[in-house]
């Protein structure tokens, strides 16, 4: 279900609107379009929809329009025209008392710099929004008690916002906006102004707190490698405009423009490309069909010297290689059927979802391939040294999984 | 060409104000209702001096100080200070003159807040009202003093009231200032912060702009009275009681000793005052 559709949205700074829009439509650039009006484009014809519950990345490098647009949903800045549906509802064309009622209920802000009242305890800053709506001091106390206690802050409920670090301040900011009980919170770089290491733990926080609240997010960033990370989808602007919206593969496989492209350049990919996107088919023999000269026939057919063991509903059990097969073949000639004997149990594995740079640390370990189970242990395929690397070089990832 | 500046006749700016101080006056019934709203303020302050003993009211000061600032690091000194200076004045006789002379400035200084701290919000909240206001804080801070004194003895009489008058003219200025400016320093990302989570106009002005201006507003307090304790002299020539009336007469009779002696009550109160309300303003933990 959709939960916000921006129409069209258009921002234009410093007047000229008319003009503006027949240069725009005339093609004419940005820097023309200022140095003949004086106006500058903040976002134009932005036309994207947020789904129910996801987490809704927004980048592009600073200046790109993105905090401009981010602002338009709520109206902290009133787009030049288009509309913003909220639920149905269109955002930009509400009165005042309306949109106040909006801000209150139902979407609520997380701000780079944090944004917390310095001369308000940290408890009376989580406790803001729900005061400002005339919820009852008992009430709004508890509430944003509770909001604390979700982001890890019990027992700073009485300081002032200055007293706590960077990593710290944020999730006050986090707490007011969690306090009040939006559906919508919109994060306009929210994790920006912190260290690298505080800023993955904010990261890993908010995801496991969506596992559990599910509430639309709009989340504004510059890091990519932050958007690839958190984002269900991600929306790239340039220059005002969306360049490419998408899931986070979707942009690193088929980036939309010279822009993105560029923009993806020196993402850590293997951060993003999983086990299930760069494993290849793996030849198995079935423990209680196939025996030795099976097995031996289908290493030579496929010219691998190992095979995957597995059941007959394709459940993993080891491993066979050519050695210990000739051996059994040798030592009992026609007496033998079954393969038990050389099966070796410890095949290294991992799961499709498993992104590669957690491969690596286990390709250090063992030279063999992993093998790639599903969630009821079933053999989906297996991961070969050579498709990582071949992953990590940008080279077409192997899709015949 | 620029001697056309003597050649034509000289520009009856003087003439204007005349008639306008002259129009002024006969709303008689306006002013004799502001000035009976002056002379009770001031009454009442100067009552409460009177009733309380003045031992009890060297108590009663330090006292008071210590509640205002324990939390923000009193000094000692200050109280010693407090209790030394006040009994040098119950000493050398000025008592009620002091008690006069601070009855004036409380009274300019708490109708120049009343008065002062609104227009600043409004300054604030308007680029148009600020631009019109400013030169008029400019003109009323740099017209000397005295100036004041001839339409205030026209529209108000003679006595203290028209030095509260003259008084609440030259300190207004630096409150409405420090208001506006205090308002406008708010972060932009706190008014963001306000505005986001549905707060109305009235809302975040009494919960995040003001609060946080507080600061800048109390330094316009400390000036604004401080301006006001300035005027007292000045004031003592349209016949408002009290030190300034010390001073004023001792330069008339050329007396060099009392003159100094109530100048240095005079002294003794500003460093008080601008203690007390300096200390507010130096909050910790904002």
């Amino acid at each position: 279900m959709q939960k916000i559709e921006a129409r069209n949205l258009t921002k234009i700074f410093g007047g000229h609107v008319k003009q503006v829009r027949e240069m725009l439509a005339a093609g004419k650039s940005k820097k023309e379009i200022l140095r003949a009006t004086g106006a500058t484009i903040g976002v134009r014809d932005a036309n994207f929809s947020v789904e129910d519950g996801e987490i809704f990345v927004i980048m592009g490098l600073s200046g790109s329009g993105k905090s401009t647009l981010i602002r338009m949903l709520n109206r902290l800045i009133e787009p030049t025209s288009g509309s913003v549906l909220l639920d149905g509802e269109d955002i930009a064309k509400l009165g005042r008392d309306a949109l106040l009622r909006v801000r209150r209920e139902k979407i609520a802000m997380v701000f780079q710099n944090f944004a917390l009242f310095p001369n308000r305890t940290v408890l009376a800053n989580a406790a803001y929004g729900l005061e400002v709506r005339g919820e009852k001091p008992e009430v709004r106390n508890a509430r944003a008690q509770k909001a604390l206690n979700r982001v890890g802050l019990e027992g700073y409920e009485n300081e002032y916002p200055h007293q706590l670090s960077g990593g710290m301040q944020q999730r006050v900011g986090l707490a007011r906006a969690l306090a009040s009980d939006a559906d919508v919170l919109l994060m306009d770089e929210a994790f920006s102004a912190l260290d690298p290491l505080n800023r993955k733990d904010m990261q890993d926080e908010l995801l496991e707190l969506q596992a559990e609240l599910h509430k639309t997010i709009v989340f504004i960033s510059h890091d990519l490698n932050e958007a690839l990370r958190i984002g269900d989808h991600i929306m790239i602007m340039d220059d005002g405009a969306i360049v490419q919206c998408g899931t986070p593969e979707d942009i690193l496989t088929h980036p939309a423009t010279e822009y993105v492209a560029r923009f993806i350049e020196d993402v850590d990919r293997t951060r993003v490309i999983t086990a299930g996107s760069v494993m290849t088919r793996a030849y198995t023999v079935n423990i209680d069909s196939d025996g030795p000269y099976v097995a031996m026939r289908r290493m030579r057919a496929n010219q691998v010297s190992t095979l995957l063991v597995v059941n007959a509903d394709r459940q993993l059990l080891g491993m066979i290689d050519a050695r210990d097969t000739m051996k059994l073949i040798d030592e009992h000639r026609n007496d033998v059927q079954r393969l038990d004997s050389i099966v070796q149990t410890d095949v290294p594995t991992t799961t499709p979802s498993t992104p590669l740079n957690q491969l690596l640390a286990q390709f250090a370990q063992t030279a063999l391939p992993i093998a790639v189970l599903d969630e009821h242990e079933r053999l989906r395929g297996v991961v070969i040294r050579g498709a990582v690397f071949a992953a990590m070089a940008r080279r077409e990832v192997p899709s015949n999984a | 060409m620029l001697n056309l500046a003597v050649k034509i006749a000289p520009l009856p700016i003087a003439q204007w104000i005349d008639d306008l101080v002259e129009w002024l006056t006969s709303l008689h019934a306006f002013f004799n209702f502001i000035t009976s709203c002056i002379a009770g303020i001031n009454g009442a302050i100067q009552w409460l001096f009177d009733v309380v003993p003045i031992p009890l009211m060297i108590v009663l000061v330090p006292a008071l100080t210590w509640l205002l600032l324990r939390k923000k690091g009193l000094h000692l000194s200050l109280i010693i200070f407090e209790v030394a200076g006040l009994l040098l004045i119950w000493n050398l006789g000025y008592w009620r003159d002091m008690t006069q002379t601070v009855a004036l400035v409380l009274t300019a200084s708490a109708i120049a807040l009343v008065l002062g701290i609104p227009l600043g919000v409004w300054m604030a909240k308007s680029d148009l009202v600020q631009a019109i206001v400013k030169p008029v804080l400019d003109f009323m801070q740099t017209m000397p003093a005295f100036v004041y004194l001839i339409p205030a003895v026209a529209l108000f009489g003679i006595g203290t009231v028209p030095g509260v008058i003259s008084a609440l003219i030259f300190a207004m200025p630096p409150v409405v200032r420090m208001t506006n400016l205090g308002i406008r320093e708010v972060p932009a990302d706190l008014i963001e912060a306000a505005d986001a989570y549905g707060s109305t106009a009235w809302q975040k002005l009494i919960k995040v702009q003001l609060p946080l201006a507080r600061k800048s507003v109390m330094a316009g307090v400390n000036q604004t009275m401080m301006l006001a304790l300035s005027m007292v002299v000045t004031a003592s020539m349209i016949g408002a009681m009290g030190l300034g009336e010390k001073v004023y007469f001792a330069v008339g009779r050329n007396d060099a000793g009392n003159g100094f002696t109530a100048g240095l009550a005079i002294v003794i109160i500003a460093i008080i005052l601008d203690r007390i309300t300096q200390a507010t303003s130096n909050h910790k933990e904002v």
